[in-house]
């Protein structure tokens, strides 16, 4: 038999049927909406006197809109918001689906309650109408954004119909020094290939460096293949996710679980399988990153300086680092480290779980957020949230002079009508830097949660590695 | 869906790289649920002057005088990447777009204008230049799907290519919910299988929230 990799596995698993050379109808298992284009989804079948063929396998969260200020409701900052959440209210209700509303004890944003309530499995396929579905590769998933009209499809028929992208593997070689995390990689891997650099591939994270990462750090790796251009990202699963999985609300249990077990255990893929392209990395040789621009790509070593456009390839790459000079208000040459900072955030479902919190608390242990700089941290859920309060993290936080927020997209994105405000310089552990993602002209700089603490500190950007540890 | 065979317009160049779907419609401009009254969102945060007015940006292409009225985007690298929103297409489409040109796109974003019979069309860069500047003389481009060709007004002609299913659905204006409920028997067949070897994806629905 042709040797079959871990993607080949889990496309043919899926497969009801080959609709012609190219496309083919795919069993979902899972579908996960939010309030923002979901419950757009939900309206529009409804209006076509479609229901929801499974219900059952369909979840919705509020996470986009709502606000997360203690004791929220539907009001939100943002002009409209509420019919956005009450509509999808309504809608999630009248289909008889799951829904995790505003004040549900298990809320969160869609990509972090989804593995943390069991809902996404090894081997599963789950879309959602964000492009960030594919933070669940990491627990070894097929899992893929769409937009809203294939969601309307996913939830009438529980099918897609996909064309079986390329594949890829990127094999990363030996381990992440310490203080450099999955979003260094990331960062670091897109600035070295281009945000185009996966185009359209379902990409496969392999070797010794991605088997060391824990469950969330792999969560936060696939989170941003969509940065890459890919189609989805995905990690083979192991020991460390089946632990992670068990006894979660919706994860198969007794029997089930045995038997689930072991058909998980038969999906990572063949050791010569093949595919469309290889790319290697060196994680030892991965510093802590930092973005300078407005794409991901534009990304270098926190110790870095500005790039100078004139040293891009192409004419209209330059132009497009000009541009991004000009929005974030920098010049060529100047260090990172010696751009003060507004405001320093952590949260998104790429750096807001246990471990992202845990790893900024370690840096902000008996430390002050400098004077002048706004600093921001919203958990990825509640139930992260209960876990970082039962530590003492949140005393961390809050001593150290963050605000400490309830779960929710919050300012990773303008969604929530909450901004930074212009020109206001941001380092962010989000997943985008793009021109106004975070609100009208704000700056964002994307970085991991070590190097968002760091920088809160010292009130300018900073390199984690440079401050010692408390224990 | 609106059938796509062929489209003549005016051509408009944006040949930026990496223009995100947050470009195309600002979350701010989403004010509603639903997938219209965002025509007037487009590239908001460029095409105003700032973002709570609705002054024109001189500068910005959209609003000068020759593209008035564009129908058909030359784009660049990447176009569409970024957050899934079907908003950015409805955007486009309710502007007048039919046709975007580019050298890549965003996955999410090429599905989501096969959705909603918006033609995107895969050409490389240099013949998008050609084809910008051609068009800047004045003059209308032609895209026609049933050929898989674009008639620039210089007289060249490029042709493109799309996957055969995409294009039929195009062509005829087809709905895929309705094409794949007509598999209803054989997605049933599937998961009565399915339900055998792999139970626990089936869930039943005792693990419900309290209310
Ligand atoms: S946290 Fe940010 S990237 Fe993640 S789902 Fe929410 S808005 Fe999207």
């Amino acid at each position: 038999m042709t040797p079959r990799s871990l993607f080949d596995k889990l496309w043919q698993l899926h497969v009801i049927a080959e609709l012609d050379a190219q496309f083919s109808l795919l069993h979902i298992d899972r579908i996960f909406l939010h309030e923002r284009t979901g419950g757009v989804a939900l309206q529009s079948i409804a209006q076509e006197h479609r229901p929801v063929r499974h219900p059952e396998l369909v979840f919705c969260t509020m996470d986009h809109i709502v606000d997360t200020f203690e004791g929220r409701d539907d009001d939100t900052l943002m002009p409209g918001g509420k019919d956005f959440i009450q509509t999808t209210r309504t809608e999630a209700r009248r289909a008889g689906i799951r829904l995790f509303d505003v004040r549900d004890p298990d809320h969160g944003i869609v990509h972090v309650i989804s593995p943390e309530q069991g809902i996404v499995l090894p081997g599963a396929t789950i879309v959602c109408p964000d492009s960030h579905t594919c933070t669940q590769g990491g627990i070894g998933a097929l899992a893929w954004g769409i937009g809203s009209s294939e969601a309307e499809h996913a939830l009438a028929t529980q099918t897609l119909r996909v064309s079986k992208p390329k594949s890829m593997r990127i094999q990363v070689d030996s381990a992440l020094p310490a203080q450099v995390g999955a979003k260094d990689l990331m960062l670091f891997l897109i600035a070295r290939h281009t945000a185009a650099g996966g185009s359209g591939h379902a990409i496969e994270f392999a070797g010794p460096a991605i088997r060391r990462l824990s469950v969330e750090a792999r969560l936060t790796l696939c989170n941003m293949a969509v940065e890459f251009a890919a189609f989805t990202g995905m990690v083979a699963p192991d020991d460390q996710v089946f632990e992670y999985l068990h006894r979660r609300p919706f994860a198969p249990q007794g029997h089930d679980w045995e038997q689930a077990l072991r058909h998980w255990r038969s999906l990572p893929g063949d050791t010569d399988a093949r595919f469309h392209s290889e790319l290697t990395l060196n994680a030892a040789e991965i510093p802590p990153m930092i973005t300078w621009g407005t794409s991901p790509e534009h990304a270098v070593p926190v110790d870095g300086v500005v790039p100078d456009p004139s040293i891009a390839a192409t004419a209209n790459s330059r132009t497009g680092r000009e541009r991004a000079l000009a929005y974030m208000g920098l010049r060529p040459h100047e260090a990172l480290q010696s751009l003060s900072i507004d405001a320093a955030f952590i949260g998104s479902c790429t750096n807001a779980r246990l471990s992202d919190l845990e790893s900024a608390a370690r840096l902000l242990h008996g430390r002050k957020v400098a004077p002048g700089v706004r600093a921001i941290c919203v958990p990825g859920s509640m139930q992260v949230r209960r876990d970082a309060e039962a530590r003492g993290l949140h005393r961390i936080f809050l001593d150290a002079g963050f605000e400490w927020r309830v779960s929710g997209c919050s300012m990773c994105f303008n969604a929530g009508g909450e901004s930074f405000g212009p020109e206001q310089r941001v380092v962010s552990t989000t997943n985008r830097n793009f021109e106004g993602r975070q609100g009208p002209r704000t700056r964002t700089h994307l970085a991991s949660p070590a190097t968002v603490a760091a920088s809160a500190i010292a009130g300018h950007i900073a390199d984690p590695r440079r401050l010692t540890l408390a224990d | 869906m609106e059938p796509f065979t062929i489209h003549r317009g005016i051509a408009v160049p944006l040949l930026r790289a990496n223009v995100d779907t947050d470009a195309i419609i600002p979350s701010r401009e989403m004010k509603r649920v639903g997938k219209t009254g965002l025509g007037q969102g487009l590239f908001a945060g460029w095409r105003y002057r700032n973002s709570d007015s609705r002054e024109p940006e001189p500068d910005f292409v959209l609003n000068q005088a020759r593209y008035a009225g564009a129908s058909i985007l030359l784009a660049g690298e990447n176009f569409g990447c970024g957050s899934s929103r079907e908003h950015a297409v409805w955007a486009l489409k309710e502007y007048g777009f039919r046709a975007v040109l580019a050298p890549s796109f965003g996955v999410i974003f090429r599905d989501n204008c096969i959705r909603n019979g918006v033609l995107p069309i895969v050409l490389d860069e240099a013949k998008l230049i050609a084809i910008a500047e051609d068009s800047s003389a004045g003059g209308p481009v032609t895209v026609d799907l049933r050929s898989c060709q674009v008639f620039s007004p210089g007289g060249s002609v490029y042709s493109f290519d799309i996957p055969s299913a995409q294009r039929e659905m195009l062509l005829e204006g087809l709905d895929p919910v309705a094409l794949t409920l007509k598999l209803a028997d054989r997605i049933e067949a599937f998961q009565r299988q399915d339900r055998l070897e792999r139970p626990w994806i089936y869930l039943n629905r005792l693990r419900e929230p309290s209310p």
